[in-house]
């Protein structure tokens, strides 16, 4: 168990510094310079200035050493959790920007992550055995898988907000507020985090509860449900077995869907002007701010990570066949 | 009598109709009888046993009814034979690798089971415990997943599960056919010790190997084409067979101490009838060497001697 883990571990921070490696060369390979972009924002009119100014940008974000210099650089400052300072934004540091949209993109994806998988789960188990729901629920599920993630975003925008005019539009909060902890604060909140709340959770779910009516019809048509059926076992029982054994492609799912979605969150951000953290990777390539970039994937890598690790763990504990393979086999 | 079975019909449903894979089945099982189920694959044998336990889905009941202890056993109606299963039929299944939930530790799922079925397993733990010792299987085994044992001793498991309630009947379907030579021996003297032990009062023991039921049954019948063909003692079957199909099915079978490079083998020629609409009279007729102008008309399944049943014209 314990040389499981530690392999684990050992696998999880080899990818770790691989992960941060190309995050730092990524921004490296666009075209375009930083420094001269917030030069010209400042519109600079004394052609003198340029040079000192110049030198002093690329002395502020570290850019006037040779390159292995500056990933050494990057690595020492992560390790203090200093991700630099951003072009965007700047003078504000990266970690400040990133601290303020992370809430806003975990509060989006954590309940719809979560929350479609359960309830897909559990309508796909029920519509593997009730034939109204099999017939309703999986052409609707087959429609929401396979539309367009934005297209969707944006009918529910245009249906439910500007039509009939139920949720706001855009925006994290609304404009006339400053974030604070007040009553009204919170309902402005909760009201512009439905809509794009709502259109992950549909996607999502048209998936899981595809996925999980067909694992369920092909457990019961398993040896071992056959067999309990002969010896006279309720259906209750074998469907309990059959949703538990069911579950396991669903999780391996799961985990790899909680990569993928980080991605859908950049344009459920991108079309409800969600202040998270895919708006932030859209304004950073816009800005050619590095810093804000390298912080933002950071973000993400570590969350693919942590959540691959969570599931691994799960596993270990949900099927014994995973743990053979770790104590070598008793028999 | 322990089982009577009278003309019991079982068709599968298909597109094109019904096929006939079981056609009117007579016979009986006595006490304490081990009765070997032989025939080539698709003359219903498997078709038989299923049906006495659970009927698929595609399986439908067309006449016919089954007794088991003086009790009409109410096959066609799934629910209503759910009082029986496990506790007056069991099944040992083909698949006895793959019949344990991997998931569950096995004593875990054999304590849910019973407890889905109305009986305590605490109260039944030192009778399940004193049968794993008498397989040769560890007691641990209940702590283990199905995964951490060998194929035999899956086997082993499914044996002692099945028959924990004693049933008075034991469905043994083709329990054989996945195990090397020793460990089949091995298992088909368990079957024969689990009946001299009173475990179950009687035993249908389907397969296709003629050889290896010969040493365990009582009894052998033989089914061709969705009939029965003959139902006699082990020996009179395998020594002094009467209708010719089971005659030619011996002699295919090899012997010892002739060598095959010198002699060939016999088989039989041709293949059965299709069973979606099969010929009217004996089913064998067409393969048969001794056919006459009376087999068109059907041979009824009568006995022609003490406990021996055919249905041939040329046997009566």
């Amino acid at each position: 168990m314990r040389r499981y883990f530690a392999r684990k571990v050992a696998i999880y921070l080899l990818t770790f510094f691989v992960a941060v490696t190309l995050n730092w060369l990524i921004p490296r390979f666009m075209p375009g310079d930083p420094v001269l972009r917030m030069l010209t924002r400042t519109s600079v009119s004394n052609p003198d200035a340029i040079a000192p100014m110049r030198e002093y940008y690329n002395n502020v974000f570290g850019l006037d050493v040779p390159l292995w210099r500056q990933y050494l650089n990057y690595w020492a400052e992560l390790l203090q959790g200093n991700m630099g300072i951003s072009v965007w934004l700047f003078p504000a540091p990266v970690t400040e920007v990133i601290l303020d949209a992370v809430p806003y993109t975990l509060a989006l994806l954590i309940p719809s992550i979560l929350l479609s998988w359960y309830a897909g789960n559990k309508v796909g188990a029920l519509a593997a055995r009730r034939k109204w729901l099999d017939n309703t629920v999986l052409p609707l599920g087959y429609a929401l898988t396979a539309t367009p993630y934005m297209w969707i975003a944006i009918v529910l925008a245009w249906s439910l907000a500007i039509i009939a005019g139920v949720f706001p539009v855009a925006g994290g909060y609304s404009f006339d507020l400053q974030p604070s902890w007040s009553l009204v604060f919170f309902n402005s909140l909760i009201q512009h985090w439905f809509l794009p709340f709502l259109s992950l959770f549909l996607v999502a779910f048209g998936g899981w509860a595809i996925g999980m009516r067909n694992m369920i019809i092909y457990e019961l048509e398993a040896d071992y449900a056959n067999y309990l059926e002969a010896l006279g076992a309720p259906r209750r029982l074998i469907r309990r077995y059959a949703f538990r054994n069911a579950l396991l492609p669903q999780l391996t799912g799961l985990a790899l869907q909680l990569g993928v979605l980080v991605a859908g969150a950049l344009v459920t951000e991108i079309v409800f002007g969600y202040p998270g953290l895919g708006r932030l990777i859209l304004m950073a390539i816009q800005n050619q701010d590095f810093f804000l970039l390298q912080g933002a994937f950071l973000f993400i890598v570590i969350g693919v990570l942590i959540a691959n690790f969570v599931i691994d763990i799960v596993y270990v504990l949900v099927d014994p066949r995973t743990r053979t393979g770790m104590t070598g086999g008793a028999a | 009598m322990s089982l009577r079975v009278d003309n019991l019909k079982v068709y599968y449903r298909t597109l094109r109709g019904d096929v006939k894979a079981l056609d009117g089945a007579t016979f009986t099982v006595a006490d304490g009888e081990i009765m070997g189920l032989a025939g080539e694959s698709g003359s219903g044998k498997s078709t038989l046993s299923k049906s006495l336990i659970r009927l698929d889905t595609r399986m439908r009941l067309v006449e016919g009814g089954v007794e088991l202890d003086g009790k009409p056993l109410p096959i066609g109606d799934q629910d209503a034979m759910n009082a029986f299963r496990f506790k007056e039929v069991s099944l040992i299944p083909q698949y006895a690798m793959s019949a344990l939930n991997p998931t569950r530790k096995i004593g875990k799922m054999i304590s849910e089971l019973l407890g889905a079925r109305g009986v305590k397993y605490s109260e039944i733990k030192p009778e399940l415990e004193r049968r794993l010792d008498l397989v040769g299987l560890k007691r641990e085994v209940l702590n283990n997943y199905p995964i951490e044992l060998s194929g035999g001793m899956k086997q082993r498991m499914v044996l002692v599960l099945s028959t924990l309630l004693n049933p008075s009947l034991l469905i043994a379907d083709e329990v054989t056919s996945a195990l090397d030579v020793s460990t089949q021996r091995a298992v088909a003297e368990t079957l024969v010790e689990f009946r001299d032990r009173e475990f179950v009062k009687s035993m249908i023991v389907v397969t296709h190997d003629i050889s290896l039921v010969y040493q365990i049954a009582d009894t052998i019948m033989v089914m061709y084409a969705g009939k029965l063909a003959e139902k006699a003692p082990a020996d009179v079957v395998v020594n002094a067979p009467r209708h010719p199909y089971t005659q030619l099915l011996i002699s295919s079978l090899p012997e010892v101490g002739v060598r095959y490079a010198d002699r060939k083998l016999a088989g039989i020629p041709g293949s059965p009838p299709g069973l979606l609409n099969p010929p009217a009279g004996c089913r064998f007729r067409d393969r048969c060497p001794l056919a006459f102008a009376r087999c068109v008309e059907e041979p009824p399944f009568v006995e022609v001697d003490k406990n021996h049943h055919v249905a041939c014209w040329k046997a009566q």
